[in-house]
């Protein structure tokens, strides 16, 4: 097990360096930086000299081996925009797009998984057939129309909620959360959903084509026979039985909540990561971009690392096999 | 309808007439952030703008947009370079300590520290010189007539405070520990205090109980908040969770005015929008014609301006509320001449016999930089600007981009990589000297002027007019100086001038506030009830 984590972290490195190389050689195409950092009064020689002062003019592997130097202890440089570190920004706004994504993601798994045993057993019940009809809608509709109605129907028209921002946060040491107050937790509602109407629609769509599958094979037959009370072969047997696929869309998932938190942060002007890196791409903010991308890379893989964890945890299968193979 | 669209827009009132002052919370957002709390970190309208309810100057314009002392009571102009500032007595910063004349020389000084984007107003003070605590002399290298103008935006920061949190010299892009404290924290001597600041996410605050001046607003606290998206800005105005959001998209003029309780609140800004064309390499960049530019041809640049209707863009593109433009400069610039503001009538069919006679009876091809992301409507003015074109055979290929693009690629750094190009200009200093010396004189001289002269063009007598209205001090010389430099590039076509186009705020109808023409929101005149 030790070896196997260790193996992941070394390769996450190698993954790392590649998105952060990739994501410079595009940094040339997103525009000047320069213009975004000065008035229209300032010279052209100060502005010569703040590009060389930041080092914009050396070679590309220069520029890239200064970022990968510096990253790797763990330094990301300073904000043109904000003028302050990146690593600061970063811990800023990290709470906010994490509380969101969790939220989103128990929204996801807890509505989304009931709702998929349920139309996979009661395949042509109404409620089923509602709920498949619903699922399209989420599947189909852009995440920012869907921001953009659900502001419209409970922001503007029946102004329930608050239309944009993470309301009043409390902060705990260097986290901020939104969890302890009436106006974060209702700021959290449309977002939360927003996001995690795809993942929902997508987990139930998984669970109920898993769970149609499983029901027919002969393990569940010879559970009926033996008489097992209707639950027990529904969730006990066939469920645990369709989670493997299930946990490794959803913990690829969890990764994309996270990275394409992007659109609804910014339909929501929510405080978060994916915020902040919309904001940088306008300013062409390269240290805050580059920071992000790597960020974002490292969960991806710490995500995956994870759910090959839970692979173990859920499938016996995998304990025996690894047992045989090493002899034992 | 209840749009309205003031004539000549220093200020602008709306809503109901003002409540007696309680304690009001006033909530505004804009499309982008204050870049820093630093009053020497960016040279940039927002940000100063946002800055003077914190930090004064020694000048500040009134609600009428009037010039009147602010941390000077009086100044003059004892010889030709010497420039007298008596200091208000009496005036404290925001930490209690006292303002005196070692703070006014302590900022100069900090404007040309290395992080300062200021350092073109550090240029304009040759020396300072402290008479006694309260009196301070600014020379100029030369006679400057209006050197007050050009001080407006520049803030004074208390020396103790700068000293005691290390941040003597201005925040640097680049990073480092110096300045950073300044960078997020304020000290200023005006109206509000900043309570607290997150970048990019929130910053408060809240009314400085010890202020010198009386304030004519009511407003006690004010929350201000980025909000990027367009929909989400104006939701969150109609929704009554912001009181006072901009700018609002012009085509969603009709929905405030549809929702109760907030109204769209447009006037005249002092940003001119203009095309201009490359008329100093012997071929352009981006034409189908080779070895010759045809923008060298007076008669073409003519043809292109007759070609141009400004009120069909006016009508079409901007909900009839840009103001057609003859000059670089808009009536609130200081030396905008309204005789000289003509412009050529609409005429496809006299541009057509100009292009003829200049040797180009099909037109010819030439590519269009535009952005899409810095001006209203600024893609679709470039479109319409194209398809009229298209009228009299000049095939225009649109290269819209945002403008960290567009900029990266027309501009200096880039070496002025455009034939044909849309820009819009606000003087920073609202004095006509400003675009004269920036957009219409000769680039890349000794002189160092028409930086963002994009298209090169050229009139040396440009040059000397600029030399010479930045030192005349008799204001109706100046003004013929000045009229006449306008007369130069507007009978040569130096740039085609657009209009000015509309401010667009969208307020709720509880509030009363005075709408800038640089677009600026000034927290003390805001009235809420």
């Amino acid at each position: 097990m030790f070896t196997f984590i260790l193996k992941r972290l070394l390769q996450s490195v190698v993954v790392m360096l590649t998105v952060a190389l990739i994501a410079f050689s595009l940094f040339r195409y997103v525009g000047d930086p320069i213009n975004n950092m000065v008035g229209q009064d300032t010279s052209l020689e100060e502005r010569a000299e703040l590009r060389e002062r930041l080092g914009l003019n050396d070679p590309f592997f220069l520029q890239f081996y200064r970022f990968a130097a510096d990253a790797s202890v763990g330094e990301f440089g300073f904000s043109y925009q904000h003028r302050r570190p990146v690593k600061e920004l970063i811990a800023e706004r990290l709470p906010a797009t994490l509380e969101l994504a969790l939220v989103s993601a128990i929204l996801a798994l807890a509505i989304g998984i009931p709702m998929g045993v349920y139309t996979a057993l009661r395949r042509n019940g109404f409620l089923s057939r509602t709920f498949m009809t619903i699922s399209l809608i989420g599947v189909s509709l852009p995440t920012f129309l869907i921001g953009i109605l659900l502001i419209l129907l409970f922001g503007v028209i029946l102004r329930w909620l608050p239309t944009f921002g993470r309301g009043d946060i409390i902060e705990i040491g260097w986290w901020s959360t939104g969890f302890l107050t009436a106006s974060g937790l209702k700021s959290l509602i449309m977002p939360s959903i927003t996001l995690a109407l795809f993942q929902m629609t997508l987990i139930m769509r998984l669970v109920r084509a898993e769970m149609l599958e499983v029901l027919r094979a002969d393990f569940v037959k010879f559970a009926r026979a033996r008489g097992l009370p209707t639950r027990s072969v529904h969730f006990r047997h066939a469920l645990k039985n369709t989670l493997v696929p299930v946990i490794t869309i959803t913990g690829l998932q969890l990764g994309s909540i996270i990275a394409f938190a992007i659109i609804t942060e910014s339909v929501f002007q929510w405080p978060g990561m994916g915020l902040l890196f919309i904001q940088a791409i306008g300013e062409v903010d390269i240290p805050v971009m580059a920071a992000y991308l790597v960020l974002i890379a490292f969960f991806f893989v710490v995500i995956n690392m994870v759910v090959d964890i839970l692979y173990f945890v859920v499938d016996p299968r995998l304990r025996i096999d690894k047992a045989l193979a090493n002899g034992q | 309808m209840k749009l309205r669209i003031t004539a000549f827009a220093a200020m602008a009132a709306i809503g109901l007439a003002a409540a007696p002052a309680k304690a009001e919370t006033f909530k505004w957002a804009f499309q982008g952030d204050v870049q820093t709390m630093d009053p020497h970190g960016l040279f940039e309208t927002m940000t100063l703008g946002f800055q003077r309810n914190i930090y004064e100057g020694l000048v500040i314009r009134n609600e009428k947009m009037e010039m009147v002392g602010a941390l000077a009571e009086s100044y003059k102009n004892i010889e030709p370079t010497v420039w007298r500032f008596n200091l208000r007595k009496g005036v404290k910063f925001h930490d209690g300590s006292d303002f005196e004349a070692d703070d006014v020389a302590f900022s100069v000084k900090r404007l040309s520290s290395e992080g300062s984007d200021m350092k073109v107003v550090a240029n304009l003070i040759k020396a300072t010189k402290i008479i006694d605590n309260h009196t301070i002399d600014i020379i100029t290298a030369a006679p400057n007539p209006i050197l007050p103008l050009q001080l407006e935006i520049f803030y004074i920061m208390d020396k103790q405070w700068a000293e005691k949190h290390k941040a003597v010299e201005a925040t640097n892009v680049k990073g480092g520990d110096e300045g950073n404290y300044a960078n997020l924290n304020a000290n200023g001597t005006g109206p509000f205090k900043l309570k607290s600041r997150q970048s990019g996410v929130k910053t408060e605050l809240e009314i400085n109980s010890n202020y010198w001046g009386k304030v004519k607003g009511n407003i006690k606290k004010a929350v201000f908040t980025p909000i990027a998206q367009d929909a989400t800005r104006v939701a969150a105005l109609i929704s009554g969770n912001v009181d006072m959001a901009y700018p609002v998209p012009v085509q969603d003029w009709k929905r405030l005015d549809d929702a109760k309780g907030v109204m769209p609140l447009a006037g005249p800004e002092a940003r001119t929008i203009f095309l201009g064309f490359d008329q100093l390499r012997d071929e352009l960049l981006y034409s189908n014609i080779k070895g010759k530019n045809p923008f060298k041809d007076l008669r073409v640049r003519q043809a292109f301006i007759k070609a141009i209707g400004v009120e069909a863009i006016k009508k079409k593109v901007m909900r009839g509320a840009s103001v057609p433009a003859g000059l670089l400069v808009a009536p609130q610039i200081n030396g905008y001449s309204a005789a000289l503001n003509d412009r050529p009538s609409y005429d496809p069919k006299a541009a057509k016999k100009l292009l003829a006679d200049a040797g180009y009876p099909n037109g010819f091809e030439v590519t269009m930089d535009c952005p899409n992301d810095r001006y209203v409507n600024d893609e679709r003015i470039c479109q319409a600007a194209a398809s009229m074109l298209a009228k009299i055979g000049v095939k225009v290929t649109l290269l819209a981009q945002t403008k960290s693009k567009y900029f990266g690629k027309v501009l200096a750094q880039n070496n002025y990589d455009t034939s044909f190009f849309l820009l819009g200009w606000t003087p920073s200093t609202f004095d006509s000297h400003n675009p004269i010396s920036a957009l219409m004189a000769c680039r890349g001289g000794a002189d160092k002027l028409g930086a963002f002269n994009l298209g090169g063009y050229c009139n040396p007598r440009i040059n000397e007019l600029a030399a010479l209205i930045q030192s005349e001090t008799n204001q109706t010389k100046r003004q013929s100086m000045i009229d006449e430099a306008f007369k130069i590039h507007k009978d040569e076509v130096g740039h085609i001038p657009l209009h000015q186009q509309p401010l667009s705020w969208g307020v709720s109808e509880k509030v009363k506030l005075v709408q800038r023409p640089d677009n600026v929101l000034d927290l003390r005149y805001i009235n809420k009830n």
